[in-house]
This record gives C-alpha cells, structure tokens and sequence, in this order.
C-alpha cells in the first residue's frame, strides 16, 4: 500500500472518529404494563421493519433490557435522529410470583419469572445511571399517575438531566385520561397516544425528533 | 407475646451523618425484619436509584417480596426558573418505608401520607 493510501485512510478515520454524531441510546421507562414493548416494536417496526421483543398481558413479560440499534427517525422538516430503542422492564418497588400465579403460570415458572423480573428491574436502574441519554416515560393513562415509583423515576431521570418525554399511553380505552398525567408532570412534554390502534404516534416521532435531536 | 409492629423514626441529623448505602442497608436491614421505618428527611434521586436497584436484589420466593415507599410531593411541583437554570431541586420530604406486604399506602396528598400496617 503506498504511504498516501495509509496516510488518507488514517486521516479518514481520525475525522469521522472527531466527527460523527455518537447515536443517542433513548430508554423506554415506566411501571409494568405501561406498553413500553408495544411502543419499542411500533417504533422499531415503522423505521426498520423489525420488532424488539414479545408482548404479553402478564406483567414483567420483558425481564432483560432489549436494544434495537441504529433506527433512524425523520420528521416532517426532513430532520433526522438515529438512536437506539432501550425497551427496559416495568419498573417497580416490589415483586411476588404469586402475582404469575393468578395468570395460569405454574408455580416454578411464577418463582423463574419473578427471579429474572426482580434482575432485569435492578438491571433498567443501572442503565439509566449508565448508558440511557434520553427517556421515554410510559405511562398508561387509565391509572394514577400520582404513584409512589412515577414520582420517584422522574425524580431520578431529572436529577440526571436526561431530556424525557411522557408518553400517555391507551388513550383508546374510555377510562382514559391523558390530562390527570399532564396536570401530574407539567415540566415535561405530555403526548398522549395509542399504541396498539396506532393513534398519534406521528406527533411522538415529532417530539423525538425536537427533543433527542 | 404480644403482636404488633416497630417503628423506627430516623432523624434528619442521623441521615446526613450516613453515606448513601449506609441509608440504603439500615433501611433494607430494618424492613426485611417486618420494621417500618420513617425517614425526616427523604433520599435524594440517586439513593432513591440504588435503593430500587437494592430491594430487588434482596427479593426472595416466599420471603421478602420488595418494599413500598411512600413521600410527600415537593413543595415545588415545578421548580421556578431560576432553580432549574442552576440544576437546584427541593429537597425530599418525610419518607415512609416498610414491606410491600404489610403496608399499604390508603392515601396521599400533599400533607397527608394515610397508610394501613398489618403484623406479619
């Protein structure tokens, strides 16, 4: 190789090193059964096609962060973002398998789940003190969301200085209230949304595009 | 023998004496023991980060299945300019913690924490 090849490349690799954008890691957190797994495949599914991980009506169906890497989303301005979905499990302060229980889950799958549940709880926690550059905050809009572990985890996400977005998730079902949620955190950009019917989800994009850009 | 349930009230002058896992293990020592404790001064997010992280760990079949914690809300829902521009929160409030399986938070407002304890 003759030495102005060698010198470019090196030279190439130095300034796309100095350069390049390092992809924002944008972590869906929240309580179990918030939607976050539905809304990581929505977004997956829209930008690349493929999904991240399995849904399921059992609480703590996702018990290991899952990351789908490189999804480049593009706003109506022609801005983009490429980050990486982290789809993190519920969040919560407590686990007891005979919660599996009562979903027909026999006993020693109960105690499996609740073991890997309890690990992958502890596991999202490190992540946001680690590796999480942006928030998701999945919350579903027919519960309260005035309990203990939400003020707590945007208590914790603030004091990180992450910028986070509050999604409002099953405004379908008619016990919904995106609005209890706003008046619930103010200081954060509320979008209320669906996943499974799929409603609004542009103006999440949007958001994510302003705010993790 | 009579039943009932312990109650440990820890200062705010105690709290700022400990470090931050110090806080987390006597709170964590206590409750798994089936003590409530009531902390004068709550933790700030990062205690609040390590203590979830903690309480699963300790999470066992059959034994002690995670604890449930309670504070009032900041007297600053949303912090005023000034404070957010130089990073400034309020500071945590009276804290309640105790097993997930013998408290039960009944209600919550910005005064009042209303909680039910049973013995194990």
């Amino acid at each position: 190789m003759s030495i102005f090849v060698h010198a470019k490349k090196r030279v190439s690799r130095f300034l796309s090193a100095f350069f390049r954008k390092r992809r924002s890691r944008i972590g869906i957190y929240g309580p179990p059964n918030a939607g976050k797994t539905t809304l990581a495949n929505r977004i997956a599914k829209d930008w690349t096609g493929e999904t991240v991980g399995p849904v399921s009506e059992i609480p703590h169906e996702t018990r290991r962060a899952l990351r789908k890497q490189d999804i480049t989303i593009t706003g109506t301005n022609g801005s983009t973002i490429t980050i990486d979905i982290v789809d993190t499990p519920g969040v919560t302060t407590k686990i007891d398998y005979k919660e599996f229980l009562e979903y027909g889950v026999g006993k020693d799958e109960a105690i499996l789940r609740a073991r890997e549940a309890t690990e992958g709880v502890a596991e999202a926690m490190h992540w946001l003190r680690e590796d999480i550059d942006g928030v998701i905050y999945m919350l579903d809009s027919t519960e309260d969301p005035f309990a203990q572990v939400n003020i707590m985890m945007i208590g914790i996400i603030e004091s990180r200085k992450l910028p986070v977005i509050i999604a409002a998730n099953k405004i379908d079902l008619p016990d919904a209230s995106p609005q209890q949620i706003r008046n619930a955190f103010p200081q954060h950009p509320v979008i209320p949304i669906s996943c499974t019917a799929g409603s609004n989800i542009e103006e999440l994009y949007e958001k994510m595009v302003f705010h993790f850009g | 023998m009579q039943q009932g349930v312990q109650i440990n009230l820890i200062s705010e002058e105690r709290l700022s004496r400990m470090t931050s896992m110090e806080k987390i293990h006597l709170i964590l020592d206590d409750v798994r023991e089936g003590t409530i404790v009531i902390l004068e001064k709550g933790l700030d997010p990062d205690e609040q980060s390590k203590l979830i992280e903690m309480t699963m760990l300790e999470i066992l079949p059959d034994g002690f299945n995670g604890i449930e914690i309670e504070t009032y809300p900041s007297h600053e829902e949303t912090p005023g300019f000034l404070r957010r521009l130089l990073g400034q929160r309020s500071p945590a409030r009276l804290t309640v913690i105790g097993p997930a399986n013998q408290l039960r938070m009944i209600r919550k407002d910005k005064d009042v924490i209303s909680a039910w304890v049973s013995t194990r």
